[in-house]
Protein backbone atom coordinates (compact mmCIF):
# COMPACT_ATOMS: atom_id res chain seq x y z
CA UNK A 1 0.00 0.00 0.00
CA UNK A 2 1.21 3.36 -0.49
CA UNK A 3 1.71 5.45 2.69
CA UNK A 4 -0.55 8.34 2.81
CA UNK A 5 1.22 9.85 5.84
CA UNK A 6 3.82 12.87 5.63
CA UNK A 7 6.64 11.42 6.91
CA UNK A 8 9.24 14.32 5.69
CA UNK A 9 10.21 16.64 8.20
CA UNK A 10 7.85 19.52 7.66
CA UNK A 11 9.78 20.70 5.04
CA UNK A 12 10.00 24.36 5.04
CA UNK A 13 7.70 24.67 8.24
CA UNK A 14 10.38 27.29 9.78
CA UNK A 15 10.03 29.14 6.37
CA UNK A 16 6.57 30.14 6.91
CA UNK A 17 7.51 32.05 9.87
CA UNK A 18 9.58 35.41 10.04
CA UNK A 19 9.91 36.76 13.03
CA UNK A 20 6.97 34.96 14.80
CA UNK A 21 4.86 36.27 11.87
CA UNK A 22 3.32 34.55 9.08
CA UNK A 23 4.20 36.21 5.72
CA UNK A 24 1.35 38.75 4.15
CA UNK A 25 1.79 37.10 0.61
CA UNK A 26 -1.49 38.90 -0.46
CA UNK A 27 0.53 41.83 0.47
CA UNK A 28 3.20 40.96 -1.79
CA UNK A 29 2.02 40.01 -4.29
CA UNK A 30 0.00 43.85 -4.28
CA UNK A 31 3.59 45.09 -4.34
CA UNK A 32 4.84 42.80 -7.38
CA UNK A 33 1.32 44.49 -9.07
CA UNK A 34 2.44 47.68 -8.57
CA UNK A 35 5.73 47.30 -9.69
CA UNK A 36 4.34 45.95 -12.87
CA UNK A 37 2.41 49.12 -13.37
CA UNK A 38 5.23 51.01 -12.97
CA UNK A 39 7.31 48.86 -15.09
CA UNK A 40 5.12 49.16 -17.79
CA UNK A 41 4.06 53.13 -17.51
CA UNK A 42 7.75 54.02 -16.96
CA UNK A 43 9.13 53.62 -20.29
CA UNK A 44 6.37 55.15 -22.28
CA UNK A 45 7.47 58.34 -20.65
CA UNK A 46 10.14 57.87 -23.31
CA UNK A 47 13.29 58.93 -21.60
CA UNK A 48 16.01 56.43 -22.44
CA UNK A 49 17.49 56.39 -18.24
CA UNK A 50 14.02 56.14 -16.87
CA UNK A 51 13.13 53.33 -18.96
CA UNK A 52 16.64 51.59 -17.78
CA UNK A 53 15.35 52.10 -13.95
CA UNK A 54 11.54 51.48 -14.97
CA UNK A 55 11.99 48.44 -17.11
CA UNK A 56 15.05 46.73 -15.98
CA UNK A 57 15.89 47.74 -12.35
CA UNK A 58 12.43 47.37 -11.41
CA UNK A 59 12.98 43.24 -13.16
CA UNK A 60 15.38 42.89 -10.25
CA UNK A 61 13.09 43.96 -7.40
CA UNK A 62 10.72 41.95 -8.55
CA UNK A 63 12.77 38.94 -8.89
CA UNK A 64 14.15 40.10 -5.19
CA UNK A 65 10.94 39.96 -3.65
CA UNK A 66 9.79 36.51 -5.27
CA UNK A 67 13.33 34.61 -4.48
CA UNK A 68 12.87 36.39 -0.66
CA UNK A 69 9.44 36.25 -0.20
CA UNK A 70 7.98 33.05 -2.16
CA UNK A 71 11.22 31.36 -2.46
CA UNK A 72 12.33 32.09 1.19
CA UNK A 73 15.76 31.29 -0.13
CA UNK A 74 16.84 33.69 2.97
CA UNK A 75 15.62 31.48 5.70
CA UNK A 76 17.35 28.42 3.55
CA UNK A 77 20.30 26.76 3.91
CA UNK A 78 23.38 29.18 3.10
CA UNK A 79 24.97 26.79 0.68
CA UNK A 80 21.57 26.99 -1.61
CA UNK A 81 22.18 30.80 -2.20
CA UNK A 82 26.17 30.45 -2.80
CA UNK A 83 25.26 27.57 -5.60
CA UNK A 84 22.84 29.82 -7.31
CA UNK A 85 25.49 32.68 -6.76
CA UNK A 86 28.26 30.09 -8.57
CA UNK A 87 25.52 29.38 -11.30
CA UNK A 88 25.18 33.50 -11.66
CA UNK A 89 29.22 33.63 -11.80
CA UNK A 90 29.47 31.36 -14.31
CA UNK A 91 27.43 33.11 -16.45
CA UNK A 92 28.89 36.36 -15.62
CA UNK A 93 32.34 34.64 -16.99
CA UNK A 94 30.58 33.75 -20.53
CA UNK A 95 29.10 36.61 -21.05
CA UNK A 96 32.16 38.58 -20.33
CA UNK A 97 34.16 36.07 -22.35
CA UNK A 98 31.57 36.46 -25.48
CA UNK A 99 30.97 40.45 -25.25
CA UNK A 100 34.16 41.82 -27.01
CA UNK A 101 33.34 39.57 -29.60
CA UNK A 102 29.02 40.09 -30.03
CA UNK A 103 29.19 43.94 -28.68
CA UNK A 104 31.69 45.24 -30.87
CA UNK A 105 32.30 44.87 -34.81
CA UNK A 106 35.86 45.96 -34.65
CA UNK A 107 39.11 45.88 -32.91
CA UNK A 108 42.73 46.76 -33.46
CA UNK A 109 43.78 43.74 -35.20
CA UNK A 110 40.28 42.99 -36.39
CA UNK A 111 36.92 43.92 -38.39
CA UNK A 112 33.76 42.01 -38.32
CA UNK A 113 32.25 43.49 -41.58
CA UNK A 114 29.23 41.54 -41.74
CA UNK A 115 28.52 42.88 -38.41
CA UNK A 116 28.89 46.57 -39.53
CA UNK A 117 27.01 46.30 -42.78
CA UNK A 118 24.01 44.62 -40.88
CA UNK A 119 24.13 47.29 -38.94
CA UNK A 120 24.29 49.70 -41.79
CA UNK A 121 21.86 47.93 -44.08
CA UNK A 122 19.21 48.13 -40.77
CA UNK A 123 19.61 51.19 -39.93
CA UNK A 124 18.99 52.89 -43.68
CA UNK A 125 16.38 50.03 -43.74
CA UNK A 126 14.48 51.65 -40.25
CA UNK A 127 15.01 55.11 -41.59
CA UNK A 128 13.18 54.24 -45.42
CA UNK A 129 10.53 52.77 -43.24
CA UNK A 130 9.88 56.11 -41.23
CA UNK A 131 11.63 54.96 -38.17
CA UNK A 132 8.57 52.47 -36.61
CA UNK A 133 5.48 54.01 -37.90
CA UNK A 134 4.77 51.07 -38.91
CA UNK A 135 3.14 48.40 -37.37
CA UNK A 136 1.93 45.87 -40.02
CA UNK A 137 3.86 43.03 -41.61
CA UNK A 138 7.41 42.18 -41.36
CA UNK A 139 9.97 44.17 -43.58
CA UNK A 140 9.89 42.36 -47.02
CA UNK A 141 13.62 42.07 -46.53
CA UNK A 142 14.88 41.50 -43.14
CA UNK A 143 18.20 43.22 -42.22
CA UNK A 144 21.04 40.34 -42.15
CA UNK A 145 21.23 37.62 -39.37
CA UNK A 146 23.86 38.29 -36.69
CA UNK A 147 28.01 38.12 -37.50
CA UNK A 148 29.36 34.98 -37.84
CA UNK B 1 0.04 -6.18 -4.58
CA UNK B 2 2.02 -3.47 -3.24
CA UNK B 3 2.52 -0.41 -5.24
CA UNK B 4 6.14 1.05 -5.87
CA UNK B 5 8.68 1.55 -3.27
CA UNK B 6 8.70 5.26 -2.11
CA UNK B 7 11.78 6.76 -3.64
CA UNK B 8 14.08 7.51 -0.84
CA UNK B 9 13.88 11.83 -1.79
CA UNK B 10 11.01 11.49 -0.49
CA UNK B 11 12.39 10.75 3.37
CA UNK B 12 15.98 11.58 3.18
CA UNK B 13 17.24 14.77 4.17
CA UNK B 14 20.83 14.00 4.82
CA UNK B 15 21.84 17.74 4.06
CA UNK B 16 19.39 19.78 6.37
CA UNK B 17 17.10 19.93 3.30
CA UNK B 18 14.83 16.92 2.06
CA UNK B 19 16.63 15.55 -1.36
CA UNK B 20 13.56 16.10 -3.56
CA UNK B 21 13.91 20.11 -2.68
CA UNK B 22 17.56 20.13 -2.59
CA UNK B 23 17.12 18.13 -6.23
CA UNK B 24 14.77 21.15 -7.23
CA UNK B 25 17.32 23.66 -6.36
CA UNK B 26 19.95 21.77 -8.57
CA UNK B 27 17.42 22.11 -11.26
CA UNK B 28 16.87 25.35 -10.71
CA UNK B 29 21.37 26.02 -10.34
CA UNK B 30 21.47 24.42 -13.99
CA UNK B 31 17.84 26.43 -15.60
CA UNK B 32 19.72 29.63 -14.55
CA UNK B 33 22.66 28.93 -16.65
CA UNK B 34 20.08 27.76 -19.48
CA UNK B 35 18.11 31.09 -19.35
CA UNK B 36 20.76 33.44 -18.37
CA UNK B 37 23.03 31.72 -21.65
CA UNK B 38 19.44 32.70 -23.83
CA UNK B 39 19.54 36.12 -22.35
CA UNK B 40 23.02 37.33 -22.18
CA UNK B 41 23.54 36.53 -25.64
CA UNK B 42 20.11 38.36 -26.10
CA UNK B 43 21.67 41.03 -24.60
CA UNK B 44 24.82 41.27 -26.03
CA UNK B 45 23.21 41.21 -29.74
CA UNK B 46 20.87 43.64 -28.95
CA UNK B 47 23.49 46.47 -27.62
CA UNK B 48 25.65 45.27 -30.90
CA UNK B 49 22.38 45.51 -33.07
CA UNK B 50 20.97 48.98 -32.81
CA UNK B 51 18.95 48.23 -35.67
CA UNK B 52 17.05 45.06 -33.90
CA UNK B 53 14.79 48.25 -32.25
CA UNK B 54 12.42 48.17 -35.36
CA UNK B 55 11.78 44.78 -34.77
CA UNK B 56 11.51 44.87 -31.01
CA UNK B 57 8.76 47.48 -31.51
CA UNK B 58 6.38 44.82 -32.98
CA UNK B 59 5.87 42.90 -29.81
CA UNK B 60 2.74 43.10 -28.18
CA UNK B 61 3.58 44.89 -24.94
CA UNK B 62 0.16 44.59 -23.59
CA UNK B 63 0.26 40.68 -23.79
CA UNK B 64 3.56 40.36 -22.23
CA UNK B 65 2.40 42.75 -19.73
CA UNK B 66 -1.09 40.40 -18.79
CA UNK B 67 1.36 37.37 -18.87
CA UNK B 68 3.37 38.76 -16.53
CA UNK B 69 0.29 39.71 -13.79
CA UNK B 70 -1.17 36.19 -14.76
CA UNK B 71 2.36 34.30 -13.82
CA UNK B 72 2.57 36.66 -10.77
CA UNK B 73 -1.08 35.87 -9.66
CA UNK B 74 -0.47 32.05 -10.24
CA UNK B 75 3.15 32.02 -8.09
CA UNK B 76 0.71 33.65 -5.25
CA UNK B 77 -1.60 30.84 -5.53
CA UNK B 78 1.36 28.36 -5.55
CA UNK B 79 2.81 29.45 -2.46
CA UNK B 80 -0.26 29.75 -0.77
CA UNK B 81 -0.63 26.04 -1.45
CA UNK B 82 2.60 26.13 0.36
CA UNK B 83 1.63 27.29 3.37
CA UNK B 84 -1.57 25.19 2.97
CA UNK B 85 0.97 22.20 3.14
CA UNK B 86 2.66 23.35 5.89
CA UNK B 87 -0.60 23.57 8.08
CA UNK B 88 -1.46 19.90 6.82
CA UNK B 89 -4.58 20.70 4.67
CA UNK B 90 -3.69 18.50 1.72
CA UNK B 91 -7.47 19.71 -0.24
CA UNK B 92 -6.55 23.38 0.58
CA UNK B 93 -3.62 23.27 -1.11
CA UNK B 94 -4.98 20.76 -3.85
CA UNK B 95 -7.05 23.89 -4.02
CA UNK B 96 -4.37 26.25 -4.63
CA UNK B 97 -2.38 24.12 -6.78
CA UNK B 98 -5.22 23.80 -9.31
CA UNK B 99 -5.64 28.21 -9.18
CA UNK B 100 -2.03 27.55 -10.09
CA UNK B 101 -2.12 25.69 -13.32
CA UNK B 102 -5.60 27.59 -14.14
CA UNK B 103 -2.74 30.94 -14.35
CA UNK B 104 -0.29 28.32 -16.33
CA UNK B 105 -3.08 27.60 -18.95
CA UNK B 106 -4.06 31.21 -19.43
CA UNK B 107 -0.52 32.49 -19.76
CA UNK B 108 -0.19 30.07 -22.65
CA UNK B 109 -3.43 30.82 -24.11
CA UNK B 110 -2.26 34.56 -24.09
CA UNK B 111 0.92 33.38 -25.22
CA UNK B 112 -0.60 30.95 -28.45
CA UNK B 113 -2.97 34.06 -29.48
CA UNK B 114 0.04 36.67 -29.34
CA UNK B 115 2.60 33.77 -31.63
CA UNK B 116 -0.26 33.24 -33.97
CA UNK B 117 -0.67 36.41 -34.58
CA UNK B 118 2.91 38.06 -35.01
CA UNK B 119 3.68 34.58 -37.51
CA UNK B 120 0.61 35.45 -39.69
CA UNK B 121 2.21 39.39 -39.56
CA UNK B 122 5.14 37.51 -40.84
CA UNK B 123 7.08 37.57 -38.00
CA UNK B 124 8.55 34.32 -37.47
CA UNK B 125 11.71 32.49 -36.41
CA UNK B 126 13.75 32.92 -39.43
CA UNK B 127 12.38 35.98 -40.79
CA UNK B 128 15.62 38.07 -38.26
CA UNK B 129 17.45 36.97 -35.44
CA UNK B 130 15.41 39.31 -33.27
CA UNK B 131 12.40 36.89 -34.07
CA UNK B 132 15.17 33.82 -33.70
CA UNK B 133 15.92 34.94 -30.23
CA UNK B 134 12.45 36.30 -29.28
CA UNK B 135 10.67 32.86 -30.25
CA UNK B 136 14.00 30.93 -28.64
CA UNK B 137 13.54 32.53 -24.98
CA UNK B 138 9.92 32.55 -25.05
CA UNK B 139 9.74 29.07 -26.20
CA UNK B 140 12.19 27.64 -23.70
CA UNK B 141 9.84 29.12 -21.14
CA UNK B 142 6.81 28.32 -22.49
CA UNK B 143 8.04 24.33 -22.33
CA UNK B 144 8.74 24.95 -18.63
CA UNK B 145 5.53 25.97 -18.17
CA UNK B 146 4.07 23.48 -19.78
CA UNK B 147 6.46 20.94 -17.74
CA UNK B 148 5.58 22.51 -14.47
CA UNK B 149 1.79 22.30 -15.41
CA UNK B 150 2.04 18.52 -16.21
CA UNK B 151 4.02 18.12 -12.28
CA UNK B 152 1.74 20.16 -10.59
CA UNK B 153 -1.26 18.50 -11.71
CA UNK B 154 0.43 15.44 -10.36
CA UNK B 155 1.47 16.57 -7.09
CA UNK B 156 -2.05 18.33 -6.30
CA UNK B 157 -4.01 15.27 -7.27
CA UNK B 158 -1.86 13.42 -4.65
CA UNK B 159 -1.98 16.42 -1.94
CA UNK B 160 -5.82 16.26 -2.62
CA UNK B 161 -5.54 12.90 -0.48
CA UNK B 162 -2.76 14.11 1.82
CA UNK B 163 -0.07 12.26 0.18
CA UNK B 164 3.44 13.81 -0.30
CA UNK B 165 2.58 17.58 0.71
CA UNK B 166 6.10 18.20 1.11
CA UNK B 167 6.18 17.94 -2.77
CA UNK B 168 3.94 20.85 -2.89
CA UNK B 169 7.12 23.51 -1.71
CA UNK B 170 8.86 21.64 -4.18
CA UNK B 171 7.00 22.20 -7.61
CA UNK B 172 6.36 25.74 -6.32
CA UNK B 173 10.04 27.05 -6.36
CA UNK B 174 10.20 25.19 -9.40
CA UNK B 175 7.18 27.55 -10.56
CA UNK B 176 8.60 30.68 -8.69
CA UNK B 177 11.80 30.09 -10.74
CA UNK B 178 9.80 30.22 -14.03
CA UNK B 179 7.67 33.58 -13.51
CA UNK B 180 11.33 34.95 -12.49
CA UNK B 181 12.49 33.91 -16.13
CA UNK B 182 9.64 35.92 -17.79
CA UNK B 183 9.89 39.30 -15.38
CA UNK B 184 13.00 39.26 -17.28
CA UNK B 185 12.00 38.27 -20.12
CA UNK B 186 9.40 40.67 -19.82
CA UNK B 187 11.44 43.97 -20.05
CA UNK B 188 14.13 42.58 -22.35
CA UNK B 189 11.41 41.25 -25.35
CA UNK B 190 8.66 43.58 -24.36
CA UNK B 191 9.62 46.73 -23.05
CA UNK B 192 13.12 47.21 -24.84
CA UNK B 193 12.00 49.19 -28.44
Amino acid sequence: MSDTSTPAPAPGAAHDAHGGHETNYVKIWGILLALLVVSVVGPMLGHPVLTMVTAFGIAFVKAFLVIKYFMHLTVEKKYIGLLLLTMLAIMLVFVAGVAPDVMKHEGQRWTNTAAIEAVEKGLKANEAAGHGEHHGEAPAEAPAAAPH
Amino acid sequence: MSSFPRPIATTRSATGISTGKLAVWWLIASEIVIFGGVLGSYVMHRIGHPEWASQAEHTNTWAGALNTFILLTSSLMAVLAHQAAEHKDGKKAAKFLYLTILGGLMFLTVKSIEWTNEIHHGFTLTSHTFWSFYYTAAGIHGVHVIVGLIIMAIIASDAKKGIDLQRVEAVGLYWHFVDIVWIFLFPLLYIAK
